[in-house]
């Protein structure tokens, strides 16, 4: 394991930011820490980035202890931090041979490098321009490019796209999916659900300073039970008869919802939604809507962390 | 678990707090060069002072010199005071930004973020000196002591001024807030300042005063810039003005870095 925590604890005072974390990544592993804001996310991030002790616990960045070997540790790390930690007043290339030097690299290898990362991040025309007169997504590439000129072996990227406009997070999604693809360790915290499903192998659920969950985005959204068929009648006045032919062809019971929408888990997928289209439409019955859907990492993230009041059911399966 | 040589990251040697503090000079003092009006409104201030206390209050206050020989070392000393307050802003706001974050998991000598911040600072203030003892000039300041000894005068200031940008930087890591720091900052620098020989003599105040003014850092060493300006032997204020300042240097510089480094 290249990442070992082991029951990890951070008291602020009286408060519990982590309460008795453990976590494990593989080698070359992408590990999404998934939470909402407050979760802990950024805590476990500092003890792991040797910028805070644990009150309790410890843990090792490839084998050495984040306390006692706090300088072996971050000549392994790179970490991209929310905040976006480059110098608006330098160039690009100024911010990043000074993060290389602080790595200890001689002069022309943190020249080199600064080159390499500039241009792996598609900023090489912007290299020489001041950092302040760069979007926030070129920001958060240099960002990124920072954390890289140390060649480090585990990458911890804190919320690398929070505050991005939808475009440009996607934008930096594909620089972040080619960096996690190269066999790096990366730890990605997140709050975005959709973020931790398109780069992460594993995930952890954090919140209140506890893991709450960990698996891949498939194992958790089995763990909501598997997919739904929903269909929705044009007719509101006809749910009870929708819902009375889904019962009959998924075999289990459907239930209404408040917007009229019948729904039911299915097993066999398309099948039984093509029978249950033709039969709605043999009774004559004009259906608005009807689909499979799987549910979201949103479902499973609400249901686990007790946000959501409509499923409750569901939590209760998880519990 | 195997490691690529060529990707393995330098981890041998420890990290040579001087070149590291040297990068951090470097980074300050590039970001001073893309702000020229900080510089511009930092000399803007002390030049002020020299014009307003040379041509308001230099009638009036009997010093046994010509007024402007005895303010222009004052202005100096107050000047790198005032300016250790913008190191401690300066430094909240890396605090606030993330900046420090970045560098603190970086591995390097962390002291080097305060050395170098503390050192790019001294440039500026060697700058601001510089233009306050030639503004002096041009009003009729006339040290006897020659060349070498304005510089050793203006180097005994920066020294000073060293001293205290370490105490502005601790109260920076103890407080953090940048406008918080920056209301702190004046705290210890008025009075010490005013009651001090920078402006008028002394022997005028009250004697209670005195016997505050006359011991404090920075009436001694503006005294003991005044002598050396004038080629004059400076004696004991000298001495203390150098215990006062290697006092400070090592008490607030141990209490910074170990802030620091603590969290």
């Amino acid at each position: 394991m290249i990442i070992q925590a082991n029951g990890i604890e951070v008291d602020f005072g009286s408060v519990k930011a982590l309460d008795g974390v453990s976590l494990s990544v593989a080698d070359g592993e992408v590990r999404g820490l998934l939470g909402p804001n407050g979760a802990g996310k950024t805590t476990l991030v500092n003890v792991l980035t040797t910028l805070l002790t644990p009150t309790a616990g410890t843990a090792t960045v490839d084998g050495l202890d984040v306390c006692t070997q706090s300088r072996e540790v971050r000549s392994r790390i790179g970490l991209a931090g929310q905040y976006a930690a480059v110098d608006n007043l330098l160039t690009g290339r100024e911010n990043l041979e000074i993060v290389g030097r602080l790595y200890q690299l001689p002069k022309a290898v943190a020249k080199a490098r600064a080159d390499e990362a500039l241009e792996r991040l598609s900023l090489t025309d912007a290299g020489d321009r001041q950092v302040r007169t760069y979007s926030g997504g070129m920001r958060r590439r240099l960002d990124l490019g920072a954390s890289l000129v140390g060649r480090p072996k585990v990458l911890i990227l804190d919320e690398p796209t929070t505050g991005l406009d939808p475009r440009t997070r996607i934008e930096l999604w594909e620089f972040l999916r080619e960096l996690v693809g190269e066999g790096t360790t990366v730890l990605l915290t997140t709050q975005y659900l959709e973020e931790a499903d398109e780069l992460a192998d594993q995930i952890s659920v954090i919140d209140s300073g506890k893991l709450i969950a960990e698996g891949t985005a498939d194992e958790l959204k089995a763990q909501m039970g598997g997919d739904l068929l929903v269909a929705r009648p044009a007719d509101r006045e006809l749910v009870a008869q929708v819902a009375e032919i889904v019962s009959g062809l998924t075999g289990s019971e459907a239930r209404i919802s408040e917007t009229g929408e019948v729904s039911a888990p299915v097993s066999n997928k398309v099948e039984t939604l093509v029978r249950v289209a033709s039969a709605l439409k043999d009774a004559g019955i004009q259906i608005s809507e009807i689909a499979v859907q799987q549910p979201t990492l949103d479902d499973v993230f609400l249901s686990l962390t007790g946000d959501d009041t409509s499923t409750d059911e569901e939590s209760s399966v998880i519990q | 678990m195997t490691t690529i040589e060529t990707n393995s990251p330098l981890t041998n040697s420890n990290p040579n707090v001087f070149r590291d503090a040297a990068t951090m000079t470097r980074r300050n003092l590039l970001r001073l060069s893309r702000t020229p009006q900080v510089i511009v409104f930092s000399t803007i201030q002390p030049v002020m002072f020299v014009l307003l206390f040379n041509f308001v209050f230099g009638g009036s206050i009997d010093t046994g010199t010509s007024y402007i020989n005895f303010l222009v070392p004052g202005v100096l000393v107050q000047t790198s005071m005032f300016a250790g307050s913008n190191t401690a802003i300066g430094l909240a706001q890396d605090l606030e930004s993330g900046a420090i974050d970045r560098f603190r998991s970086l591995p390097m000598a962390r002291s080097a973020v305060l050395i170098g911040r503390t050192l790019a600072d001294a440039t500026r203030t060697l700058i601001t000196s510089t233009v306050v003892v030639i503004i002096g000039f041009i009003l009729g300041f006339r040290p006897s002591g020659g060349p070498l000894a304005v510089i050793a005068a203006v180097l005994l200031g920066i020294l000073f001024a060293q001293a205290f940008t370490w105490v502005f930087t601790f109260m920076a890591l103890k407080v953090k807030d940048v406008e918080a720091v920056q209301a702190a900052a004046f705290l210890p620098v008025f009075p010490l300042v005013f009651a001090a020989s920078t402006f008028a003599p002394v022997e005028n105040m009250p004697d209670w005063l005195q016997q505050f003014a006359s011991r404090q850092p920075v009436t001694l060493t503006i005294d003991a810039m005044r002598d050396i300006f004038d080629g004059t032997n400076p004696g004991s204020s000298l001495f203390w003005s150098l215990v006062w300042i290697f006092g400070i240097l090592a008490v607030a510089s141990t209490l910074a870095i170990r802030t620091f480094n603590k969290n």
